[in-house]
């Protein structure tokens, strides 16, 4: 059985972002990493795999030529090669577009599980899994806190308000996966060392038979605007003031705003 | 010769940065607390091959250049001194074999070393025999196919939790330490060892620093390193490499004090402002800095000079360790300054780090022979031959 893992390249949360004229992030600017949410996809492949369910686990990535790096990085985690998509006529696709292209590598790559993170950390659509299964006309088992896999049977566990639900679908399908699947690994030293030399394939829209004035003419979103979030209104200290007093006015100001 | 970075280097310190901050730091007050060897800590940087840096991939190490090895320490000591000491010890405790060890001992005791399922120490000082090295007066008799070890060692870092030590000990008392040692391999479940007693220290708290007791303790022959009487330069060939890891753990240490003072100072407001807007801040935090940094410069030098086996490297880790360990010392203490009373206190980490750096300036050689050895270096470059007898050693 073989997994595809989708791995995004996001900026750090902690770096400092800046955006272009027309609206988009400017990645180069910006220190990257593997979008947090994706790592507990590619933790789930990973034992997939360490238990002998699966036998290859790849990734796939659309992005620039830096997402290379992502990809490196999650081969150092584990898993056998990996495959990106880069071109310049895919800067600033949206959901939509992303999917298209994904979709069309999935086709290529035919793995029995297409898995990917609830979201990526920067746009926070989680639109792309749910597209991508749409476009290959497959099924499409979401946010599963744990993903298992039977003969030719996938079965997600997810999270709802009382319980579980059971969720199984026939193989093939696309998956996501939350942060309940488990903590993910940190690459060991020989994993990075290894990694080098794992196969790293690159794609263009070509490559993958897609036309960019046909993906462009396809794209759905426009931004209207950017803009940092709002500032947090200052910090209200009570300092040097009996501790009775002091608890009096933290409650006095907690029932102002009717939180008490 | 370069001794820049490479990008291969920058990507290591970030993976072990990464580990550092979310898995060694959280630890790494309790520990200093506690004086509590961190298994949890040592079983993770196992996993992480990061105790297989020193040794060689046929013998299931990740053989990481000198300067890759430095970045180590450094990036664990910025956060946690004592739990530095693992890779540093295992490098340590295994470099006499390194040097002098046949294939066969390498083949046998690296592997389990490299993976981190042993641990290894280094077992030259005694109690009468600190910085004089050669005045050791632990015996070693040949019987039969076999060593008889007898005495005792001290101030052994990690003595008491290694399953196998490097130990120097007289073949030959007539001649006196300088001919007369021998170098051995002991594994500590062998009948006779034991390690009575731990030290209470001032800092590196959770590293044991113990005593060990040698009681007719039977060595085969095959565990011999090198010839007979060439424990003493084992352990000073041994030394001259080692100290390279003290070097690295004196910076990282330095370097953590003086990211928890930046951290500080752009955050603590006094007189109605951030402490860090006074320009007697600033020029404090300057020097921290730019000393530091010029530290951590010299010390890759001495890596490089490592790396390449030069004929004067003696000299270089020497002073790599001696401008280290003295930068730590005194950046680890103006971090408590710009902490002021909050410094002092266990809340916050400075105070551990001033604790840690002492050490620095202690073991493996105290400042003051990290001094000869400069300065005999000088002279033999000179070429001035050689007329000390005394103080070339240097206690581990």
């Amino acid at each position: 059985m073989k997994i595809v893992v989708c791995v995004k390249q996001v900026p750090a949360t902690t770096a400092e972002k800046r955006y272009t004229p027309d609206k988009r992030l400017d990645r180069t600017s910006a220190e990257s990493v593997i979008n947090p949410l994706d790592e507990y996809a590619i933790e789930q492949a990973l034992r997939l795999q360490e238990a002998g369910t699966v036998e290859s686990v790849a990734y796939l990535s659309m992005g620039p030529e830096q997402a290379a790096e992502a990809l490196r990085r999650a081969l150092a985690m584990g898993g056998d090669e990996a495959y990106l998509v880069t071109d310049v006529a895919l800067a600033g696709a949206d959901a939509w577009a992303t999917a298209r292209v994904l979709a069309a590598a999935l086709d290529k790559l035919a793995p029995d599980v297409a898995l990917m993170g609830m979201a990526s950390d920067d746009a926070k659509g989680s639109l792309v899994p749910g597209a991508v299964a749409a476009i290959r006309g497959l099924p499409l088992l979401s946010y599963g806190s744990e993903l298992r896999l039977e003969d030719s049977v996938a079965r997600i566990r997810r999270l709802n308000a009382t319980g579980y639900d059971i969720i199984e679908a026939p193989l093939p399908v696309v998956a996501s996966v939350t942060d309940q699947v488990g903590e993910p690994r940190y690459a060991s030293l020989k994993g990075i060392m290894a990694a080098k030399r794992k196969h790293l394939e690159t794609w263009s829209l070509g490559d993958l038979g897609i036309d960019a004035d046909d993906l462009h003419g396809a794209t759905l979103t426009r931004v209207m605007e950017v803009r940092p979030p709002e500032a947090k209104a200052p910090t209200e200290r009570i300092e040097n003031v009996p501790a009775d007093e002091a608890a009096t006015r933290i409650a006095d100001w907690l029932a102002a705003r009717k939180l008490l | 010769m370069t001794y820049l970075p490479t990008s291969e280097h920058d990507e290591l310190r970030a993976v072990v940065r990464e580990l550092a901050e979310e898995r060694i730091a959280p630890r790494a007050a309790e520990i200093d607390r506690r004086g509590e060897f961190p298994w949890d800590l040592k079983e993770l940087l196992a996993r992480q091959d990061l105790l297989g840096a020193c040794f060689e991939e046929r013998h299931g190490g990740t053989g990481l250049d000198e300067i890759a090895q430095v970045i180590l320490a450094e990036e664990v000591a910025r956060v946690d001194a004592t739990t530095s000491l693992i890779p540093i010890v295992q490098k340590l405790g295994s470099l006499p074999i390194t040097l002098a060890g046949t294939d066969e001992q390498k083949a046998r005791y690296f592997p389990p070393l490299a993976s981190g399922e042993w641990l290894i120490a280094f077992g030259l000082t005694e109690a009468a025999a600190g910085s004089d090295v050669a005045a050791n007066r632990m015996r070693a008799r040949r019987d039969g196919d076999a060593y008889v070890l007898n005495g005792s060692k001290r101030f052994i870092t990690h003595g008491s939790i290694a399953n196998v030590l490097t130990v120097f000990a007289l073949t030959d008392p007539e001649v006196g330490g300088r001919q007369g040692m021998s170098a051995f391999i002991v594994e500590t479940d062998t009948p006779g060892f034991s390690s009575p007693r731990l030290e209470h220290k001032l800092g590196i708290r959770g590293s044991p620093t113990a005593e060990l007791q040698f009681d007719d303790v039977r060595v085969p022959l095959e565990n011999r390193l090198g010839e007979e009487g060439e424990g003493f330069k084992i352990a000073m060939q041994t030394l001259d490499r080692s100290r390279l890891g003290i070097a690295a753990q004196a910076v990282g240490i330095a370097q953590g004090a003086l990211d928890a003072a930046i951290g500080y100072a752009g955050q603590r407001e006094q007189f109605g402002q951030r402490i860090g807007d006074f320009q007697g801040i600033q020029f404090m935090l300057a020097d921290m800095a730019s000393q530091t940094e010029a530290a951590r410069q010299l010390t890759y030098a001495a890596a490089a000079r490592v790396e390449v086996r030069a004929a004067d490297l003696p000299y270089w880790t020497s002073a790599a360790k001696l401008i280290a360990g003295d930068n730590a010392m005194r950046v680890t203490s103006d971090a408590v300054q710009i902490f002021g009373g909050y410094g002092y206190i266990t809340e916050y980490p400075v105070e551990r780090m001033m604790r840690d750096a002492k050490i620095t300036q202690l073991y493996e050689g105290t400042q003051q022979i990290q001094r000869l050895v400069i300065g005999r270096q000088l002279l033999q470059r000179a070429g001035v031959r050689d007329r000390v007898r005394a103080g070339s050693a240097a206690g581990a």
